[in-house]
């Protein structure tokens, strides 16, 4: 690892060994960017994840509970044991689980060790939304009307939408990632969506907190992409265009958003560094924004981890971003990080490959009795699975990520539908062919992109499904 | 490749046997035995992969048993509650 200028180095931390405290596709990107930093990379996992390949590429891997989260990857206890027990000097939490808790990111920071994510008063202030809003409101973040925290009486809800106007959109205080959020259409609407709403957060984010925001329809889910060190200094690693999901969870997200002014991503990339740089925000995070051409950008929220989808910024960028991530997360200069100026070239696209029924979305755990990823030029492929392994009830669905980076973008969709046709797994349900469908969707072809192409093409199924019990999915965390 | 949307196998309810539409595992029974229920009533909640799937009656009816309980690891297509 490169050192920093002097007058950073009193808070230079070089590391020696990483926990990596997060499983699946992500431990599997951590283990190998730490390898690639020369640094050793300790694996933990649960009983029920105890055959999955990337635990034989960690230096070690200690099995820290029993399959259910709370038990395992959840137990903050247990992760800052194994951590303890390692000799670990930092710990990598990936994206989920405790990524942004900003409690165990304090308790990680109280061991002594590097916490490799943003510091944890950025997880807690912009990991409630409407702190969040507030926040970056005062910094001059264009969004739409929000309306404070909901009173418990439901009159005095009512009145706040009426006051408002509808559409309006029912969001968790404490939620993200667009899990317990409904819109609300009229007056009608509001007391049967609150308790609805107000259940999911409960049981998702363990707070009932709600508030509305003012409904834009079908926009487009845009994302800019940041890397900061500790002194303040912030770069923009551009946007995602990530509006195709199914049931608010992304399914194809792709770099750069395809069909906006240049000029005018450009511009809002800068102005959001300046923003964070201002602030002192750190290390890594995402500003997710809406886009219309009509209201342009309005704030959503701000991911405080690595996200996902950060593969197909570094197909365009060139730039591994989990290893930058390490490396301003010690405490490193950005200057010997990343380039003055980050170029992009070519455009990428990725598929989510989740383990679930492609049309009616309801997740299929079981044994992976065949799992042959494609492979060819341009393709790329993260998992943390391979033929053989269990993908368990315990978990979320993802089993892979497809990443297709072409010339432009009509090349990396078609090298991307080609690797998912040759993509074969058998034991669990795939989603591949909802994938293709949208891959091969008029509307996606032609970069008319909005949040709600999923869903319509979800709907317009070539052929109903019977389905006596009309069974319908919540979202839980 | 096979079409996707007809390879899918259909639901299908044995006699007065409402099946689970995916594997998991029981976390709420959300009807007494012997208490009428009329369509769309949810009858338990099916946990997989971070989802709560609420499987819901498709016909008025009476509950006469739970095949399950909670806690419950049930697999797809395995009779969950029988209706009469």
């Amino acid at each position: 690892m490169n050192t920093a200028s002097p007058a950073h180095a009193a808070t230079l931390r070089p590391l020696r060994r990483i926990l990596v405290a997060n499983r699946g596709a992500v431990a599997a990107r951590v283990i190998r960017a730490a390898h690639r930093l020369g640094l050793e990379a300790v694996a933990i996992h649960s009983t029920a994840d105890a055959g999955l390949p990337y635990l034989r590429d960690a230096d070690a891997a200690i099995c820290i509970g029993e399959g259910p989260a709370t038990q395992s990857y959840l137990d903050q206890d247990a992760v800052l044991q194994a951590a303890r027990d390692c000799g670990a000097d930092a710990i990598h939490p990936g994206y989920g689980f405790l990524s942004e808790n900003a409690d165990f990111a304090e308790r990680v920071e109280a061991a002594g060790l590097c916490f490799i994510g943003p510091s944890p008063r950025w997880i807690r202030e912009l990991g409630h939304k409407t702190a969040a809003r507030a926040l970056m409101q005062q910094h001059g973040m264009p969004m739409t009307h929000s309306s404070d925290l909901l009173p418990a009486d439901i009159d005095a809800v009512i009145a706040t939408a009426d006051a408002m106007g509808y559409p309006l959109m029912l969001k968790p205080a404490n939620g993200g990632g667009g899990i317990g959020m409904l819109p609300v259409r009229g007056r009608a609407e509001v007391a049967d969506a609150l308790r609805q709403a107000q259940s999911t957060a409960a049981k998702a984010f363990g707070s009932a907190q709600l508030y509305f925001e003012t409904l834009i329809e079908s926009p487009r889910h845009v994302e800019f992409q940041f890397l900061a060190d500790r002194y303040g200094n912030v770069r923009c690693l551009h946007e995602r265009d990530c509006s195709v999901q199914r049931r608010n969870q992304k399914v194809v997200e792709e770099a750069p958003a395809p069909g906006i002014d240049r000029a005018e991503v450009e511009q809002m990339g800068q102005r959001l560094a300046s923003i964070l740089g201002g602030m002192g925000y750190d290390v890594i995070g995402t500003v997710e924004m809406l886009y219309t051409p009509s209201t342009g950008f309005t704030f959503l929220e701000v991911n405080t981890r690595l996200q996902v989808e950060h593969a197909v910024t570094e197909e365009v960028t060139g730039i591994d971003i989990v290893a930058a991530q390490i490396r301003l997360a010690s405490g490193e200069h950005i200057d010997s990080v990343l380039p003055p100026r980050i170029a992009a070239s070519g455009h990428a696209v990725e598929a989510r490959i989740y383990a679930e029924d492609p049309v009616r979305f309801f997740p299929s755990p079981g044994t992976l009795a065949a799992f042959q990823a494609p492979e060819a030029p341009g393709i790329r492929v993260e998992t943390g699975y391979c033929e053989g392994a269990r993908v368990s009830s315990f978990y979320d669905p993802m089993i892979a990520k497809v990443i297709s980076h072409g010339a432009d973008r009509a090349d990396a969709i078609r090298g991307l539908r080609s690797a998912l046709e040759t993509f074969h797994v058998s034991g669990v349900k795939t989603n591949i062919p909802f994938v293709l469908r949208i891959l091969e969707d008029e509307e996606f072809v032609a970069a008319r992109l909005h949040t709600q192409l999923g869903m319509r093409l979800a709907a317009t199924r070539p052929q109903a499904m019977p389905t006596p019990q009309s069974a319908q999915a919540t979202a839980r965390a | 490749m096979p079409d996707p949307f007809i390879s899918i196998e259909p639901y299908d309810i044995m006699t007065n046997a409402l099946k689970s539409p995916l594997s998991g595992r029981i976390v709420a029974l959300c009807a007494e035995p012997q208490s009428s229920v009329a369509p769309g009533d949810t009858l338990l909640i099916v946990e997989s992969m971070k989802m709560e799937i609420p499987v819901e009656a498709e016909a008025s009816g009476k509950v006469a048993k739970f095949l399950v309980e909670v806690g419950d690891d049930v697999t797809e297509g395995q009779a969950l509650v029988e209706l009469q």
